[in-house]
């Protein structure tokens, strides 16, 4: 959190905000829980953690740790030892072979494959705790990119309609009206039809395009009643230009409002980003996210297998009802007019 | 008599010029959408034609859906087509888009009236009952019980729901629609409504709350209050018939989105309604179909808006149409 130079007497609003957020104890449970995840993804991303989440560790549907292991995943950790194939006297190749194994038995040891592993493993066996960090990171990483392209878009547009008024607002209310009259998911959808394209940017572009609504709403009030106050004309008196004004005076001025749209929308834009994956319209194939994993946990939650499903909800749910109440409590902090 | 002649002068005037007022923003949404498949989307005569497609085949394929024609025209047919309700047929499945809207409109509506009934009954009562203990330990539990439950995907609810209550227990039917309305009610729509419920009772109450927490504080309630009425009587009467104004609004707005935001019960257990069928048009490309459930999904919404300002006036008889 940046502190504003203010001298000792007189703290400024961010400083302020702070002491409050740091009064309120929920809050700051909340902002370490949070602070926790975004370290996971920035740690995931760099590649120190859940890097080889792909690795095959453990038997197909390997049970977690605490369940203990079961029949069949001992059976099938039994079957997919690596056997040698028997003899053959007709292979002409059967030196070079027998070189070979040795020379990979050398270099890649046969591993037993583990019957059970901390949280599980799913259908292929990978490290189902690896990989909700790794889908973590791709779901966390969406949600926040998106949010700040829908901030910066609803706050560019709000500031220019608020600012300048006349037909310019007339034109942003035009849009307003029509992205609103359309229901998001519905939105979201139409413009996943359209694009044909799976991929992380797309999902950033579809949700950051048509969330921008709710941040210009609120800007373009804030900008409204800035632009008359009597610092914004002074600045104009100084012969400051209109972007001075509008991005230089008034925008730090009202900045804790996008700051506070934005920590909501990423809790909206996280879930939308689960449900369009699931749905297979999100993240392309071969890249993990929440939404995918509980695209996979569906289908083995009637096998009994329930720990993706419950790791991927789990994970999610810590983040998002922390996320939830940080946000709640930023509002409260930075606006402590609104109880 | 002559009070209610202008009532209902003033009342017609009012719509009328609501409705002109909705004509801009229906012409932006039929232009947004007709951005963002026609200019956009690229040429759906390459998807429609197949992978072995010539390029008469293709040619003839732009000719039918009008695409050889320059986007004013194509605009104008798009047009014509929103108002005469033809839409021709999807691309996927050749049905007329016109039928699909009609026989889907049937299955979604007898999941969510009696979701949307029962939510806002249930919402109403634990609001009002969280009202009376406002402030209180039982209040902050209950508000981050509704934070928690939020923030569990509602993914998750359909999925474990479905799995325990009618894949293990077999109370409910797994999947499946029949063809009669009582049918529906008493076998198949009850978990999806369930489900729907246990989802959607957190924000409402939250939302509700902060209604009601907004009336609480008034002046009216301490006159109430003053003149010696019971608390139970302020809060079900008095304060209930003021929170009750934004409480239309949320629902009347919120209801042509709700047509779409069912589609993921839909797709779960199989009810042929509209949000399934929206998801199975953007899966197949079906843009026909996509385009034309948005454009009327639209309308829809901005009717229902100023639905909700009439009603304001038959709940709360200080707002004035202007």
């Amino acid at each position: 959190m940046t502190t504003l130079q203010t001298s000792a007497d007189s703290a400024g609003l961010w400083t302020l905000a702070w002491r409050r957020l740091r009064a309120d104890r929920v809050a700051m449970a909340a902002l370490a829980v949070v602070a926790g995840f975004l370290l996971l993804v920035l740690l995931s991303s760099m590649g120190l953690v859940a890097a080889d989440w792909e690795d095959e560790v453990a038997v197909n549907y390997a049970p977690p740790g605490f369940v203990g292991a079961d029949a069949t995943a001992r059976a099938l950790a039994q079957a997919q030892l690596p056997r040698a194939t028997p003899p053959n006297a007709f292979d002409p190749l059967a030196a070079e072979l027998a070189a070979l194994q040795a020379q990979l038995a050398a270099t890649h040891p046969p591993v037993a494959k583990q019957t059970t592993l901390l949280f599980g493993a799913d259908k292929w066996g990978h490290d189902i705790v690896k990989k909700t960090i790794k889908g973590g990171e791709t779901s966390i990483v969406v949600g926040l990119v998106a949010a700040l392209v829908a901030v910066t878009l609803g706050t560019l547009f709000g500031a220019v309609a608020g600012f300048f008024g006349g037909w310019i607002d007339d034109l942003f209310n035009w849009f307003y009206s029509i992205f609103t009259s359309i229901p998001s998911i519905l939105m979201i959808l139409t413009v996943a039809a359209v694009l044909q394209q799976r991929g992380v940017t797309t999902i950033v572009l579809i949700l950051g395009l048509t969330g921008w609504t709710g941040p210009f709403r609120l800007m373009r009030a804030e900008y409204i009643k800035h632009s008359a106050r009597e610092y914004v004309m002074a600045a104009n008196a100084i012969g400051a230009s209109n972007w001075q004004r509008m991005f230089g005076h008034i925008l730090p001025n009202v900045s804790h409002v996008a700051l506070v749209q934005m920590s909501i929308l990423v809790v909206g834009f996280i879930k939308a980003e689960v449900i369009l994956s699931f749905l297979g319209f999100g993240v392309p194939v071969g890249t993990v996210s929440w939404g995918s994993m509980l695209n996979e946990a569906q289908n083995e939650l009637i096998l009994g297998k329930w720990w993706q499903l419950a790791a991927a909800a789990g994970a999610m749910a810590v983040l998002v009802t922390s996320f939830s109440l940080f946000a709640d409590a930023l509002r409260d902090a930075l606006d402590p007019k609104i109880k | 008599m002559v009070a209610w002649f202008r009532f209902g002068s003033f009342m017609v005037a009012y719509i009328v010029r609501r409705l002109w007022q909705m004509l801009p923003t229906m012409a932006g949404v039929v232009l947004l959408v007709f951005v963002l498949f026609n200019w956009v989307g690229g040429d759906p005569a390459y998807l429609l034609a197949g992978k072995m497609a010539d390029a008469s085949a293709i040619e003839n394929i732009r000719r039918q859906l009008g695409l050889d024609q320059p986007y004013p025209v194509q605009l104008w047919i798009f047009v014509q087509q929103i108002l005469t309700f033809d839409f021709g047929n999807a691309w996927s499945t050749g049905e007329p888009v016109a039928q699909i809207i009609t026989s889907r409109l049937g299955p979604s509506l007898t999941v969510l009236i009696p979701l949307t009934v029962l939510e806002v009954f249930f919402g109403i009562a634990l609001a009002l009952g969280i009202a009376f203990v406002r402030g209180s330990l039982t209040d902050r539990a209950v508000m981050i019980a509704c934070t928690v439950g939020m923030s569990i995907s509602i993914l998750v609810y359909i999925s474990v729901f479905q799995y325990v209550f009618a894949y293990q227990l077999g109370l409910f039917p797994v999947q499946g629609w029949g063809s009669s309305l009582g049918e529906n009610l008493r076998h198949y729509a009850l978990l999806p409504i369930i489900i729907g419920l246990a989802v959607s009772i957190a924000p409402t109450l939250r939302l509700y709350r902060s209604f009601v927490l907004d009336e609480v504080g008034q002046d009216y309630v301490r006159t109430a209050r003053a003149k010696g009425l019971s608390e139970r009587r302020i809060v079900w009467v008095h304060v209930l018939r003021n929170a009750a104004i934004p409480i239309i609004t949320h629902v009347m707005a919120n209801l042509p989105a709700l047509l779409i935001g069912a589609f993921l019960l839909e797709r779960f257990f199989g009810i042929p309604g509209i949000g399934r069928e929206v998801i199975l048009a953007v899966e197949r490309s079906d843009f026909p179909v996509i385009k034309a459930i948005t454009v009327y999904v639209a309308a829809a919404t901005m009717v229902f808006n100023l639905l909700a300002d009439l009603l304001y006036r038959a709940v709360d008889p200080r707002v004035q149409f202007r």
